[in-house]
């Protein structure tokens, strides 16, 4: 089975972030980045697929800047077999909407059963890709992934859902999404990084996916980033004193009505 | 041509969630604004009967497609239902509720119809009668403004960043007849939660999140608090790594974005990504027995105590003056 799995390379959680000099998109100097989590989990599903089938392959693909090309390494470190980077100074300006057609436009020359993505990115928090990508590729969806069966031609998933869980299956070729609780990915082996250095990472352009530049650029944006600001940073407030718990309650209680946190 | 606001309205089996009436609140300000109307769009089997309870919150006019074949939530026939409604109403805006299905919906509607989505809004400006977004960046780092291109505009809203507001008006209600297709997912069981005690985390008004601190599956004390404040319970990532708390519970970077009036956390240090997903609260209570956790450099009120202590001494407190 051939799976494929949208990862996006996003800044560290820990690390500081600054806005750049245009105000609208953010400093990309010393910035540590990352695999997206959900997309950490979603090569780890790729590759127990993979193992428990005894037969496939995984390929990785991203939208993004040459930095991508280090996560790729580490995904290919962690087992997938390839890695492809989708990099143009035409995705300068990017939106989801402009990541998801690339994506659907790379992945008319790839074969796949399935695809695998994350349910959010954590630095652009769209939650659009995945849908986006499945409905122009017209295969069904499904998200919130905490487990799945393939048999025959189907894939059964198990769903988070509001208030409870649901059971659903449907045809391949799909597009699932990830969800804390669907596993916990792998470290690279020694062995692994090493094999991954042999491993092929290829950089393609637009014109090389089909795609023309004009369709491209700020004036195709959906969502555009007019301004970019630091949040109001959270500060220590008060420490509560008292003598004893009975005290330090009562006044906690007193400030909270006083700010009328709870009434 | 007044300028016309609409809202999709989520309806479950435990009716429309808090955020349908922040969204209908929400909407009703933007369509005075722009001297317009607000129309409200349910959807789902036996959703006739509840329907007019959003007259409170100011709409003109509700849009009901009600059928037995709506009782599962699915995305694909959802959106193919507005978008019809979409294309004969040609409203200027058009939002969203928070939950994940008024994602699935927003996102799949914008891509139908190739318009721009931005999600997880917290406020809302109009320029030029044009919506502009106010949504955070980079887990709380940043604050974006966020123009959305074409029409209708589309954005989904954040919980608990918008108040509700009671605004009765005479309603006109319309039956929208579904044109139905055959759906790609089949259901194949569902397990839901009883539904009189449920307050679904993202949308909670208060959170009482337990961490490490915990120091097994026993939160009961958590629980009490929770339900005397009319609030949910929440967990750090630990919690759960441990199988103390669900996956859903999770708090953070790689769990739930949460925005409640109080946060209050439980032995829980406070790291980044534990900030991530909680950072935007308006106001945390952090109870903590080291003076030196990262968590009270962030509370708005800290507590050096030991949870175990200090926990039913608040719930003590808060029975004692009648909760
Ligand atoms: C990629 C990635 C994603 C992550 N995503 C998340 C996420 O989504 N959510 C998340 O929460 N974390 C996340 N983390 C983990 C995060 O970095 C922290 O490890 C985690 O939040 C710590 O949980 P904790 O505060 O419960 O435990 P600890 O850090 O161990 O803190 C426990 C605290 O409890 C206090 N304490 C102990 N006993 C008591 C007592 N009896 N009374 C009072 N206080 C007591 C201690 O002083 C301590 O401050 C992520 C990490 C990574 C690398
Ligand atoms: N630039 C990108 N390249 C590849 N996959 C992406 C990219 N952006 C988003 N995705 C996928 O879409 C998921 C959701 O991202 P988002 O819609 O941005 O919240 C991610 O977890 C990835 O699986």
């Amino acid at each position: 089975m051939d799976i494929v799995v949208l990862m996006k390379q996003v800044p560290d959680t820990s690390a500081l972030i600054r806005i750049g000099e245009d105000k609208v998109s953010i400093s990309t100097e010393d910035v540590k980045w990352v695999i997206n989590h959900y997309d950490e989990m979603a090569v780890e599903e790729a590759l127990r697929i993979k193992e428990q089938q005894g037969k496939g392959k995984v390929t990785v693909l991203t939208v993004g800047k040459e930095t991508a090309v280090a996560t790729l390494r580490t995904v290919l470190a962690m087992g997938a077999d390839e890695g492809i980077l989708i990099s143009d100074p035409a995705l300068e300006a990017i939106d989801p909407q402009i990541t998801a057609k690339v994506i659907a436009a790379a992945l008319k020359n790839i074969h796949f059963d399935l695809i695998i993505a994350g349910h959010r990115a954590v630095d652009d928090d769209a939650y659009f890709v995945p849908t986006a990508v499945a409905e122009y590729l017209s295969i069904p969806f499904l998200s919130m992934v905490i487990r799945q069966e393939i048999k025959e031609g189907k894939i059964q998933c198990v769903q988070t859902v509001k208030n409870g869980s649901m059971v659903v299956e449907t045809e391949l070729p799909a597009l699932i999404a990830t969800q804390r609780g669907l596993n916990e990915p792998r470290y690279p082996t020694m062995l692994n990084i090493m094999k991954a250095k042999k491993k092929s990472v290829e950089i393609k352009t637009l014109s090389d996916i089909g795609l023309s530049l004009e369709e491209f650029g700020p004036n195709a944006l959906k969502t555009k980033i007019t301004s970019l600001t630091y949040a109001p940073k959270r500060k220590a407030g008060e420490m509560i004193d008292g003598e004893t718990v009975g005290e330090k309650a009562t006044q906690l209680v007193q400030l909270l009505r006083a700010k009328a946190v709870i009434l | 041509m007044p300028n016309n606001v609409m809202f999709f309205a989520e309806h479950t089996d435990a009716g429309f969630g808090k955020s349908a009436f922040e969204g209908m609140s929400e909407g009703r300000r933007l369509a005075n604004q722009l001297n317009g109307t607000l129309t409200a769009v349910v959807i789902g089997a036996g959703t006739q009967d509840n329907a007019q309870e959003l007259a409170q919150y100011g709409a003109d006019r509700i849009l009901i497609c009600d059928d037995p074949a709506l009782n599962d939530f699915d995305a694909d026939q959802f959106t193919s239902i507005l978008v019809d409604i979409v294309k004969q109403n040609t409203p200027d805006i058009l939002l969203f509720g928070t939950s994940l299905n008024d994602k699935a919906v927003a996102t799949l509607l914008a891509t139908r119809l190739d318009l721009g989505v931005a999600t997880e809004c917290l406020k809302f400006t109009l320029q030029e009668e044009r919506l502009v977004a106010t949504r955070t960046m980079y887990g709380g780092k940043l604050v974006a403004q966020v123009m959305i291109e074409g029409k209708p505009q589309i954005a989904c809203i954040r919980a608990n960043a918008f108040p509700i507001i009671q605004d009765l008006r005479i309603t006109e209600q319309i039956m929208v007849e579904p044109q139905l297709k055959v759906s790609k997912i089949r259901v194949i069981d569902k397990k839901l939660n009883s539904l009189d005690k449920v307050v679904e985390l993202t949308e909670a008004t208060v959170i009482v999140s337990g961490g490490r601190a915990m120091g097994g599956p026993d939160f009961s004390l958590l629980e009490e608090l929770a339900d005397l404040l009319g609030g949910a319970v929440g967990a750090s990532r630990v919690a759960v790594d441990q199988g103390w708390r669900p996956h859903s519970d999770q708090v953070g970077q790689t769990g739930k974005v949460v925005s409640p009036k109080l946060y209050v956390a439980c032995g829980i240090s406070g790291a980044m990504q534990h900030l991530a997903g909680m950072g935007t609260s308006e106001c945390i209570v952090a109870i903590n027995k080291d003076n030196q956790a990262p968590i009270f450099h962030y509370a708005d009120y800290g507590i050096v105590e030991d949870v175990f202590e200090m926990v039913p001494a608040i719930i003590e407190e808060l029975k004692r003056q009648g909760r």
